[in-house]
C-alpha cells in the first residue's frame, strides 16, 4: 500500500526541524512555507498535499481561518496531524487525488513533493482540476550548485533540499525551473505567478522564465490554474 | 454458576436492567415494512448535558456490546467495554461531554429484542420478531436522542457494527451529526463477513435446544450452538500474529499432548472460555437478528449504488480509523469510505493505526487511537465553540 516513494522523505524539512512546535503563537514557520501561506486568502478551502506534520496547514487554520484539509503519505505524519485537530487523510498524490470533484478547493498546495510523484504531469493536471489554483514548490535541478556538483565531482548531486543518495532517493522526477515552465505550457496550465527562491528561501527578483533564474534559484514556487477549462468544456460532445 | 446466571438472563424482563429505559409508544416503521411498537430502549448516560445541549456524544456499540460502555456489566461484573475511553478526564471526557450509549434494537440488554415478550401473545417474540437493519437501529436511536431534547449530536462514534451505525447516522441525519468517528468498519458487510456470520447462525440453529427459536418458552437455551458461534467469531476479531503472540502452540496445564480431544492447546482453552462466558450474557436469537442486520448493511445500495451519494452535501466532520491487522474490516474498506467522502468534498480525516491486535483493537488500549480521537474531538470542539466547563 505504501510505496517506497515517500512525500515525507522528499519533504524532509517539513517533518524535521520545522516540527509542530515551530507553529507557535508567533505563527513562525519556514520561510518558503510562509511565502505560500501569504498567497492564500483567509477563509479559503485549502488542500495541502504532502502536508508532513501539518506545519503549514496548522498555520493556515490558525492564522488564516481556512477550511483546511491535508493529505500525507507517512502514517506517523497523518496521525500527528489528526492528533492536533487537523483534517488529514493518509494518501498518495499519484493515487488519491482523482476522487476529488472538480473545483473542490480554492487552493491546492503541493510543496516539495512533485518530484517524488510517479506521474508528475498527471498530478499537475489533477491539481488544477480539483483546485481553482494550485501552489507548487519544487527544488530546481538547474541550480548552479547542483550543476557544479555534477560537473566537478561527477556524482549525483546531494543538497539540503535533495539530501538522499541516488539509490534511496524518493525524488524520482527531478526537473529544472525551465522544464517545469515547459510542461505547464505543454499541457495548457496557466502560470499565474511564479517566484524563485535563493538558498535561504528568500525571493529573488528574477524573471522565472529567464536562464538566470534557472541558474540562481534553489527552488521555485508557482501559482497555477487550469487555463483551458472552458476550452475543455466546449470540446465535450453536446449530446 | 453458569446455569444460575443463564436463568437470570432468561427471567429478567426489559425493565430489570440497571440504567435508563424509555418506552416508545409510537411505532417505528422498519425497513422490512412493519410498523413496530411500542418498544423499549435501554440506555446509559455519563456526564451532563450542557445548557445549549451541544455536548452530547452518542456511542454505538458493536454486535455483542451493550449500553454499559463505562459501567460494570450487570451480569458478568466485568468493566464496561469502553471504560478506557469513557470517563472523567478520558478521551470521551465525562467532565466535558454528555455520553449516551443505547442497547440496539434487537439487543438483549433491555432494548426490545427477540427475547422480549410480545404483548399480543404473552410469549417471547423469538423468530416472530421482525428482521431489523442497522438503519432501524439508528431510527430507534434518533427517537431516543429527540426524546432527550438533543437536536444535534456533537459526535457519533463506535467500532465495527457501532461504526456502521455511525455511518448510517451521518447518511440519514446529517444535520444532527456534527462529527462522526466510524472505527474499524465499512460501508457494507463483505461476502467473507456474511459467510462468517452464517457459520455462527448455523451453529446456533443446529443446537437442538434452539428448538426453532422457541427455546425461552420451552425453558431451554442453545448454549452449545451460541458458544460455537462466539468461538468462530472471536477468531475473526483477532489476528494470526496476536494469536501467536498470546498462545503460540503452548499447551494448557500439561507437558505433552493427550492424544484426545481435550483442550490440549492454550488457544483451544481460551476459545472455549470465550464461548462459555458469552452464553451467560447473550441471547441466541438476538445474535441471529443482529448478525443479520450487519449482513444487510450496504450504505451505497440505499443510494442507488453510489456511496458518495450517501454523504452528498454533508457538513459533518469525519474521522475514519482503521487498524493494520484488522482483516474483518480491513483498511481498504475504510479507504473506500474516505474516497467516497472526498468525492463529495467532505471534511474527512483518516488514520490507520499500526497494531497486531486485529479487529478488536478498538476495544483495547491503543495509545494512537486515543491520541487521534482526543485530537480530533479537540479540533471539533473548537469549531463547535464548545468551551471547557
Amino acid at each position: 500500500m505504501i510505496r517506497g516513494l515517500s512525500t515525507t522523505a522528499a519533504n524532509f524539512e517539513r517533518t524535521g526541524a520545522h516540527s509542530a512546535a515551530a507553529d507557535g503563537a508567533t505563527g513562525d514557520i519556514r520561510r518558503d512555507l510562509r511565502l505560500i501561506a501569504e498567497m492564500i486568502e483567509p477563509g479559503a478551502r485549502v488542500l495541502d498535499i504532502g502536508c508532513g506534520d501539518g506545519a503549514l496547514l496548522g498555520h493556515l487554520v490558525r492564522h488564516k481561518n481556512v477550511d483546511g484539509r491535508g493529505m500525507e503519505l507517512s502514517q506517523s505524519g497523518v496521525n500527528s496531524c489528526v492528533g492536533r485537530g487537523l483534517s488529514v487523510i493518509q494518501g498518495d498524490a499519484d493515487r488519491d487525488l482523482e476522487a476529488y470533484p472538480t473545483g473542490a478547493f480554492d487552493v491546492v498546495v503541493l510543496s516539495q513533493t512533485l518530484q517524488a510523484t510517479r506521474e508528475p504531469r498527471r498530478v499537475l493536471e489533477t491539481l488544477v482540476r480539483i483546485g481553482r489554483r494550485a501552489i507548487i514548490s519544487f527544488p530546481n535541478f538547474g541550480f548552479w550548485r547542483i550543476r557544479l556538483h555534477l560537473l566537478f565531482f561527477g556524482r549525483m548531486p546531494v543538497s539540503h533540499l535533495l539530501p538522499h543518495p541516488w539509490y534511496e532517493t524518493p525524488n524520482i522526477h527531478l526537473c529544472t525551473i525551465r522544464d517545469f515552465v515547459a510542461v505547464c505550457d505543454e499541457i495548457g496550465i496557466r502560470v499565474e505567478r511564479s517566484i524563485t527562491l535563493d538558498r535561504h528561501g528568500r525571493p529573488y527578483s528574477l524573471d522565472p522564465h529567464g536562464s538566470l533564474a534557472n541558474l540562481l534559484a534553489e527552488q521555485g514556487v508557482f501559482v497555477l490554474s487550469e487555463s483551458r477549462r472552458e476550452a475543455k468544456a466546449t470540446a465535450q460532445p453536446a449530446g | 454458576m453458569s446455569a444460575l446466571i443463564s436463568s437470570r438472563l432468561r427471567s429478567r424482563s426489559d425493565q430489570d436492567w440497571p440504567g435508563h429505559h424509555l418506552v416508545m409508544r409510537e411505532p417505528l416503521r422498519l425497513d422490512c415494512g412493519i410498523e413496530f411498537g411500542p418498544f423499549t430502549i435501554a440506555y446509559q448516560t455519563y456526564g451532563r448535558l450542557n445548557s445549549d445541549r451541544s455536548n452530547a456524544i452518542l456511542v454505538c456499540h458493536a454486535l455483542t456490546g451493550d449500553q454499559f460502555a463505562a459501567d460494570p456489566h450487570p451480569i458478568t461484573g466485568k468493566p464496561g467495554w469502553w471504560e478506557t475511553m469513557v470517563g472523567p478526564g478520558l478521551v470521551l471526557d465525562t467532565d466535558r461531554f454528555f455520553i449516551v450509549c443505547a442497547n440496539v434494537l434487537g439487543g438483549c440488554m433491555g432494548t426490545t429484542g427477540p427475547q422480549a415478550v410480545n404483548p399480543e401473545t404473552g410469549e417471547p417474540w423469538a423468530l416472530s420478531f421482525p428482521v431489523i437493519t442497522v438503519r432501524d437501529m439508528v431510527r430507534a436511536q434518533k427517537r431516543l436522542i429527540d426524546n432527550l431534547g438533543i437536536d444535534s449530536l456533537f459526535c457519533v462514534t463506535g467500532g465495527s457494527m457501532g461504526g456502521m451505525q455511525v455511518l448510517q447516522w451521518a447518511a440519514s441525519y446529517p444535520e444532527s451529526v456534527f462529527a462522526a468517528v466510524p472505527i474499524a468498519t465499512a460501508a457494507r458487510h463483505s461476502a467473507q463477513n456474511i459467510a462468517f456470520h452464517e457459520v455462527g447462525r448455523q451453529a446456533i440453529m443446529a443446537d437442538p435446544d434452539w428448538s426453532g427459536g422457541r427455546y425461552l418458552s420451552l425453558g431451554r437455551r442453545p448454549v452449545r450452538g451460541l458458544a460455537v458461534a462466539r468461538m468462530a467469531a472471536h477468531i475473526t476479531y483477532l489476528s494470526e500474529p496476536a494469536l501467536h503472540r498470546k498462545f503460540g502452540r503452548n499447551l494448557q496445564d500439561r507437558h505433552t499432548v493427550t492424544y484426545g480431544f481435550d483442550a490440549d492447546f492454550q488457544v483451544e482453552s481460551y476459545l472455549r472460555h470465550q464461548g462459555s462466558t458469552f452464553v451467560d450474557r447473550f441471547d441466541a436469537n438476538s445474535y441471529l437478528y443482529i448478525t443479520r442486520a450487519m449482513d444487510y448493511f450496504d450504505l451505497a445500495a440505499e443510494h442507488a449504488g453510489s456511496l458518495p451519494n450517501a454523504f452528498k452535501g454533508t457538513q459533518s466532520r469525519f474521522c475514519i480509523i482503521s487498524f493494520t491487522s484488522d482483516w474483518l474490516f480491513p483498511t481498504s474498506e475504510s479507504r473506500e469510505l474516505v474516497q467516497a467522502l472526498n468525492a463529495v468534498a467532505a471534511n474527512v480525516s483518516f488514520v490507520e493505526i499500526e497494531t497486531d491486535s486485529g479487529h478488536d483493537s478498538f476495544l483495547l488500549h491503543e495509545p494512537e487511537l486515543f491520541e487521534t480521537l482526543r485530537g480530533f474531538l479537540a479540533g471539533c470542539a473548537e469549531h463547535r465553540g464548545l468551551t471547557r466547563s
